[in-house]
């Protein structure tokens, strides 16, 4: 069984956050989740997926988040116990059906999980989204540890019930990807089987139904408050005078830093876990007895506007600080000493910054960036395009996954990227706008998720764009999750469907549309530099599935290479394609072979021919 | 108690999440806090791997520049890049096997030598102590095996809050069966080389 899925309430496990936020899930009887695949959420869904197939729950990866959204609201609004789970940036593509959602509500608890990325380790952007909160009414909540995340689902489940529309559940990476200790809490068994009662004069938002569904939002929001004041995540400790108020994993630096600053006697905290609405007469109670105010809080001020609006109104005139100059920075994210000094020299305690270690001795170190994987046909597609366009001025929008890699040199595959599918959106407006050839680079899980209605507006509108379909059979980024291009049978599971992308793209009307297999160089070259010279929408799809997922299968390329002694020292291998499989042993290129997939694209790269399979017994 | 912190560095697919694994299961058996954080988004694509543990009454799970008591690194490199967590009371570990990375072998930045690694990590830090663990970690009957001969190290030094019986069960307990013996062997190792 899977080990979320066991019965046993008051077991203690050491589990990571994703983790806990999936047994939660389970715990509070969970029966329907969506999701589409984003870091730091992932290991949340792929849990769900698991279980799904050992349990009642049913889950779908869906095309992007938007769907996923909206699969859940249907469930939901059938009387279903329903989950959403996204990153933070997702968010913004089920935003369309989030705000008008709200309006309309849901009868079986909906939660939604943002997983914000403060810093980006993973990400475009750093949006804050608790806005999201109030920009479409609707309740959020944030964890502080491992096991509130498990306990915080249910609660989650239940205030979703209780007000009638969905609640945001926002973690940040330092959540998602902690690990704790957690309790197991006591399970309560999914409803399953759902059903729709017809209302269409409260669940079809033409305007004169919208305008009294918002009337009723507003009431639920009013309603919200009041539970927000009296939640177990809104909690006041100490009496001291120093106030500070931190939510999220901040709330967790700041006990640390009240401990090691031994200023428990002088301070008072409020932890908000509960940030929409903002619960404004605890806040009042709260700044009453204050001296002095710090909000913590990673991100944008979202509640130190809101305590400065509460303040203003409540007449209290003490100084209210967060990010300022000196203080917080709205940049990144926060850590223990960061949050330490800034209480200690906020409220003038005395505290000795520890010395760092003296770093201006050390040399500079070569980075270690990311790296596409030994053999991973990208860099192959990267390669061919690089030399069939040798002699053309080029733009290259790309796209998000492991391709985006490949904007570093040497291949340089990469011009543009905003958001998941803007490659073939912003194809269309660089080939207007300027006079140079444009080729863009898409994965097959992002074309699916955004890409066909780029790809369908750049052939309406005639433009002048080669789009490369990297197909590799997975979302593999973000873990190797399927997507409607996925042969499910790989997965162990049946009864779905495949969709074609060359079907697809062919029946959007494409004029020129080629297939090739990345690891044959001179005929994929052959077949770029046509579609390439195509005037018009060309298409290219590049079918090849993921070197690191079919690794140690049937499926891998085969034997490894090594770099015979024909090796003349061009280097056009290592400095071309830039596979790790290559390294440098005194001065000579040489491949490690426990690395080496056996694709031979650095063979046919060559100009000695020097580079050979290794003989089996070699 | 005090609170214990420990980094763990190393170059994605070396192993070090299951490090941490191992040591955030001997601290359960140890009855002892844990939390630790991972940033592992690039894990299987060559980047670098941090783990943060905190041993322990604290409650955050990451570790500030400059506030690391031991530093494990499984890459030489690695431990001078992570340097900065480091203060005058840390004791840094490391593999003393360089992997090169990619950056160096097509001439952007230069591999620093041995003697500049040992030498700038052993002013600055209370103790630096050199494994080959790749190479013990041969000689055990698996290269893989570096993460077990660097928690073997670990242990010897008796910084952890974690008693060497714990350790060996929670290995046991946390990696695979058809490995165990060749784990038992490169722990060993690793205790003995300091
Ligand atoms: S995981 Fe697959 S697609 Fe991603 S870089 Fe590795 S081989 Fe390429």
């Amino acid at each position: 069984m899977h080990k979320l899925l066991q019965d046993k309430p008051g077991e203690k496990m050491f589990l990571l956050g994703n983790e806990a936020i999936a047994r939660g899930a389970v715990e509070a009887g969970v029966a329907f989740a969506s999701t589409y695949p984003g870091t730091p959420s992932s290991e949340i869904s792929f849990n769900l997926f698991r279980m799904a197939r050992e349990s009642e729950l049913y889950f779908e990866y869906s095309t992007n988040e938007k769907v996923a959204l909206e699969v859940a609201a249907a469930a939901a609004n059938c009387g279903l116990r329903s989950m959403c789970i996204m990153k933070h940036v997702g968010v913004n593509v089920a935003a369309d059906a989030l705000m008008t959602l709200a309006y309309v509500g849901v009868k079986g608890g909906l939660v939604i999980i943002s997983a914000d990325d403060p810093y980006m380790f993973s990400s475009q952007n750093e949006q804050d989204n608790r806005y999201y909160g109030k920009l479409s009414g609707l309740p959020i909540l944030e964890p502080s540890t491992i096991d509130e995340a498990r306990r915080i689902i249910a609660d989650a489940f239940d205030l979703s019930e209780d007000l009638g529309i969905p609640v945001i559940v926002r973690t940040t990476t330092r959540i998602n990807h902690s690990t704790g200790a957690v309790e197991f809490g006591t399970r309560i068994p999914p409803k399953t089987a759902g059903t729709f009662e017809k209302d269409p004069f409260n669940l079809v938002t033409v305007p004169a139904v919208s305008r009294n569904l918002h009337v009723k939002l507003l009431e639920k929001i009013r309603r919200a408050e009041e539970i927000s004041c009296d939640s177990r995540y809104n909690v006041i400790q100490g009496d001291g005078s120093l106030g500070i108020i931190a939510n999220g994993v901040s709330a967790t630096y700041v006990e640390d830093a009240i401990r090691d600053l031994k200023i428990q006697e002088k301070t008072r905290v409020l932890r908000i876990g509960f940030s929409h609405p903002m619960p404004a007469p605890l806040v009042r109670t709260f700044l009453s007895g204050c001296e002095k105010v710090l909000v913590v809080e990673e991100g944008e001020p979202y509640m130190e506007e809101a305590v400065k609006a509460i303040a203003q109104e409540a007449g209290f005139v003490n100084p209210i600080k967060g990010k300022a100059d000196g203080l917080f920075s709205r940049l990144f994210e926060f850590d223990p000493a960061m949050v330490r000094e800034k209480i200690a020299s906020y409220f003038d305690i005395p505290y000795e910054v520890p010395d760092k270690p003296d770093l201006s001795d050390i040399p500079e170190l070569p980075q270690r960036p990311p790296n596409l994987c030994p053999g991973c046909a990208h860099r192959a597609v990267f390669y061919e395009v690089n030399k069939a366009t040798a002699d053309m001025e080029t733009i290259k929008p790309t796209d998000i996954g492991c391709y985006t890699l490949g904007f570093l040199p040497p291949l340089s595959a990469g011009d543009f990227l905003i958001c998941m599918g803007s490659s073939t959106g912003t194809a269309g407006g660089f080939s207007k706008a300027t006079s140079k050839k444009v080729i863009s680079y898409i994965g097959d899980s992002t074309f699916f998720h955004s890409g066909i209605p780029g790809l369908v507006n750049a052939v309406f509108n005639n433009h002048d764009m080669t789009l490369v379909i990297l197909d590799n059979r997975t979302t593999a980024m973000t873990g190797h999750q399927p997507h409607p291009g996925v042969d499910m049978k790989a997965y162990g599971m049946e009864g779905y469907n495949q969709i074609s992308i060359e079907s697809l793209v062919r029946g959007i009307g494409v004029g020129h549309v080629s297939v090739i297999k990345p690891y044959n160089v001179k005929k994929s070259m052959a077949a770029l530099k046509e579609a390439i010279e195509y005037k018009g929408v060309s298409v290219v799809i590049a079918q090849q599935d993921c070197a690191l997922q079919v690794k140690g299968t049937k499926k891998a390329a085969g034997r490894p290479f090594t770099v015979s002694d024909r090796c003349k020292d061009h280097r056009t291998c290592i400095n071309e394609l830039a596979c790790p499989a290559f390294y440098l042993e005194d001065g000579r290129v040489k491949i490690d072979a426990a690395l080496c997939t056996g694709c031979s694209v650095c063979a046919q790269v060559c100009p000695e021919n020097a580079i050979v399979p290794l003989p089996r017994n070699g | 108690m005090n609170v214990t912190r420990l980094i763990i560095v190393a170059v994605g697919g070396q192993g070090n999440l299951l490090a941490s694994k191992v040591l955030g299961e001997a601290a359960r058996r140890e009855g002892i806090a844990v939390r630790m954080s991972e940033i592992h988004g690039m894990a299987q694509r060559g980047g670098v791997v941090e783990s943060a543990l905190v041993f322990g009454p604290a409650e955050s799970t990451v570790i500030s520049d400059g506030e690391a008591d031991i530093l494990v690194s499984f890459e030489p490199l690695e431990a001078l890049r992570a340097l900065k967590k480091c203060n005058a009371n840390t004791v840094v570990i490391t593999n003393t096997k360089p992997l090169p990375p990619f950056t160096a072998a097509i001439g952007r930045g230069i591999y620093p030598d041995i003697e500049t690694i040992r030498k700038r990590i052993g002013e600055k830090t209370a103790r630096f102590i050199e494994v080959d663990a790749t190479r013990l970690a041969a000689e055990a009957g698996n290269v893989l095996s570096v993460n077990m001969v660097l928690l073997g190290t670990l242990t010897a030094t008796g910084l952890l809050p974690l008693s060497e019986e714990n350790v060996k069960a929670a290995i046991a307990d946390t990696t695979r069966r058809e490995f165990l013996e060749i784990n038992r062997k490169a722990f060993e190792m690793g205790r003995q080389s300091v």
